[in-house]
């Protein structure tokens, strides 16, 4: 297994090379003596992760953080993105003196398996072929995501985690966690998500990927090959989802019936509403980050996340004797993920015994509201893991 | 909406409420914990400072929850009317009712599933029998208003109001096992222990039950 760090100077543009090459990032390489068995049957081997890591791991190792991406996300958690040139996705949170405090915490982001940012996914090059994956790459589970997290974290040298954490997506994650391996899970923060992906939640994966597949530049899944990218079906994809991320109230408050750059309308269908105009931004700078197959991947792992169909259906068997502490975390205008979701979690801890916190923000901001400035988001999380640190022997500086 | 005006209830010198310290009494050292109706956490933090109990929460006002989750205490919100349903047998070792059994909507029914919970059931609330508010309705003819319970009678969370002997006549009615009774004056003192129950029902202002499943 070697570690290598690639120089952000390296020029890398095209999907395929980020794929394999992420820039500004660590990489874990796990040979073919190291498979990742996965939940279809197969071992993917060789694969790596991409991850960063922010803070010191202490002495006993006992500090250490995890923080699960969402669907989009990546492992730029708290540093400036090297393709986008933005904030991290997470940096109201994860930080020196922020909730998630790098001063106390020594914090591991990976990017998940299935991924474009380094990880290996769909976009990676198939060591069998020496060409992308495509849709030749196994279709991949949340408990997939975990497990390779798992192996990151035995090459880490890392036992147990003090806390994991994360939303959306990176809340399936935690939630996995906390069942795969609760006794390397001191703590956990399942925030805005669920213990099984609802039938709208499928439902709206679905038009998503129907959206890429009907791309004629998505050739299949083979675009990597035959040059072309189908970057207005993965646009489509996410204006789609994107609005399932905001609540009415806060599309309304931002814009409102409001005409972008003009008093009156065209009578044409260019973008008249300020709406409009927004979405198709945020479609078509998401391409540029994105690759069109993981997006069909991560949110088909989404989908096939049902922690209590593990369990014989009963999702309080989940949880059993599980030593974690929990703190569950909802948004009053999340209609995503919403807060009976959360109470569902947190009846099956209850039912556990398990000892578990939780919390319904008030904020017409929707899903979203889990990567913005939320100070009462904030102080809940910073005072969880304060308790929990207490109770862990942490002290306040590492 | 809190049940009680707190400022207005009886506290030590070192500043914490007497009913709760009375309360953190009766539990022992080191067991795990349930404070049904927990508020901002109060009485969570002073058994686990006190007592270095294993405490959970459960609280209906979401400003309670939040206040008492960025403490670091394992608090959820809930009702104390349908979330005990929730809980498996014998999952703590005290559950507690802390100035809230008369908000609650149906007192007998969470009454009971407290000691299906738990092995011991500590409720504590105000005394409708003290002779304040005797005489309030008596004399004033109005609903009766105290320090405690300020509320007028169109506004007020606090719906199944009883007295201390209301609440012994619930417990001998439903079986369970009176271990230890204290009631407080209005000034937060106990009253005597050797004092006949009809002296508690008039003079104490509130009272703190230490209940057991019989047999």
């Amino acid at each position: 297994m070697v570690e290598v760090t690639r120089s952000s100077a390296v020029e890398a543009t095209d999907a395929p090379r980020e794929a394999d090459f992420p820039r500004d990032s660590l990489v874990a390489h796990f040979g073919v003596d190291r498979p990742l068995k996965l939940d279809a049957g197969v071992e993917l081997r060789p694969f790596q992760i991409a991850y960063k890591t922010y803070g010191t791991l202490n002495a006993d190792r006992s500090n250490a953080v995890l923080v699960c991406h969402a669907l989009t996300g990546d492992q730029h958690v708290a540093n400036v993105h090297p393709v986008t040139k933005k904030p991290g996705w997470w940096e109201t949170m994860v930080g020196s003196r922020k909730p998630i405090d790098t001063e106390r915490y020594f914090v591991i982001c990976p990017n998940v398996i299935g991924a474009c940012m380094g990880t290996t996914g769909p976009s990676s090059t198939n060591p069998n072929t020496g060409k992308p994956w495509g849709l030749d790459f196994p279709v991949i589970t949340i408990r997939d995501m975990v497990r390779a997290q798992a192996l990151l974290l035995d090459h880490l040298g890392i036992e147990q985690l003090f806390s994991v954490a994360g939303g959306s997506m990176g809340g399936m994650q935690v939630l996995q966690w906390a069942t795969s391996y609760p006794e390397r899970v001191f703590s956990a923060l399942p925030i805005a998500c669920a213990t099984r992906h609802s039938a709208q939640n499928i439902a709206f994966h679905e038009v998503g990927r129907q959206a890429i597949m009907a791309d004629p530049d998505w050739r299949g899944g083979r675009y990597h090959l035959e040059g072309t990218n189908p970057h207005r079906g993965l646009a489509v994809a996410r204006m789609g989802a994107h609005i399932t991320y905001l609540s009415d109230a806060a599309l309304h408050r931002k814009f409102g019936r409001k005409f972008q750059d003009r008093d009156t309308p065209t009578f044409s269908f260019d973008a008249d509403f300020e709406v409009e105009s927004y979405l198709r931004y945020q479609g078509s700078s998401f391409v540029e980050r994105f690759d069109a197959n993981s997006y069909l991947y991560l949110t088909r792992a989404m989908d096939y996340f049902d922690l209590a169909a593990d369990s014989g259906g009963v999702l309080a068997n989940s949880f059993k004797s599980t030593p974690t502490r929990f703190c569950v975390i909802s948004f009053t205008s999340d209609w995503l993920f919403p807060t009976s979701d959360s109470r569902a979690i947190v009846h099956a801890l209850n039912a556990s015994s398990a000892r578990v916190s939780f919390a319904e923000i008030v904020t017409d901001k929707g899903h979203d509201a889990f990567l913005l400035d939320e100070p009462e988001l904030f102080a809940i999380v910073r005072g969880f893991l304060d308790g929990a640190g207490k109770a862990r022997g942490l002290t306040a500086k590492s | 909406m809190k049940h009680l005006t707190a400022a207005n209830l009886a506290r030590t010198p070192t500043g914490a409420r007497i009913d709760l310290v009375m309360v953190a009494e009766m539990v022992e050292r080191g067991v795990k914990v349930l404070d049904v109706g927990c508020g901002d956490g109060e009485l969570l933090r002073l058994l686990s400072e006190t007592r270095d109990v294993d405490g959970r929460g459960i609280e209906l006002s979401r400003e309670g929850v939040n206040e008492c989750v960025a403490k670091g205490l394992a608090v959820i919100q809930g009702d104390a009317d349908t979330d005990l349903a929730d809980y498996p047998d014998d999952a703590f070792d005290y559950v507690i009712l802390s100035q809230t059994l008369q908000a609650t909507r149906h007192p007998r029914v969470v009454l009971e599933h407290m000691l299906r919970i738990g092995r011991h059931a500590i409720v504590s609330f105000p005394n409708f029998g003290h002779w304040t508010v005797r005489l309030q309705l008596l004399f004033a003819g109005h609903m009766p208003r105290t320090d405690i319970l300020p509320y007028s009678w169109y506004d007020t969370p606090n719906i199944h109001h009883c007295t201390i002997k209301d609440f012994r006549q619930l417990c001998t009615e439903i079986g369970v096992k009176l271990e230890k009774a204290v009631a407080l004056n209005a000034w937060g003192s106990p009253l005597r222990l050797n004092a006949p129950w009809w002296f508690w029902n008039l003079f104490g202002e509130q009272a703190v039950f230490l209940l057991s499943r019989k047999g």
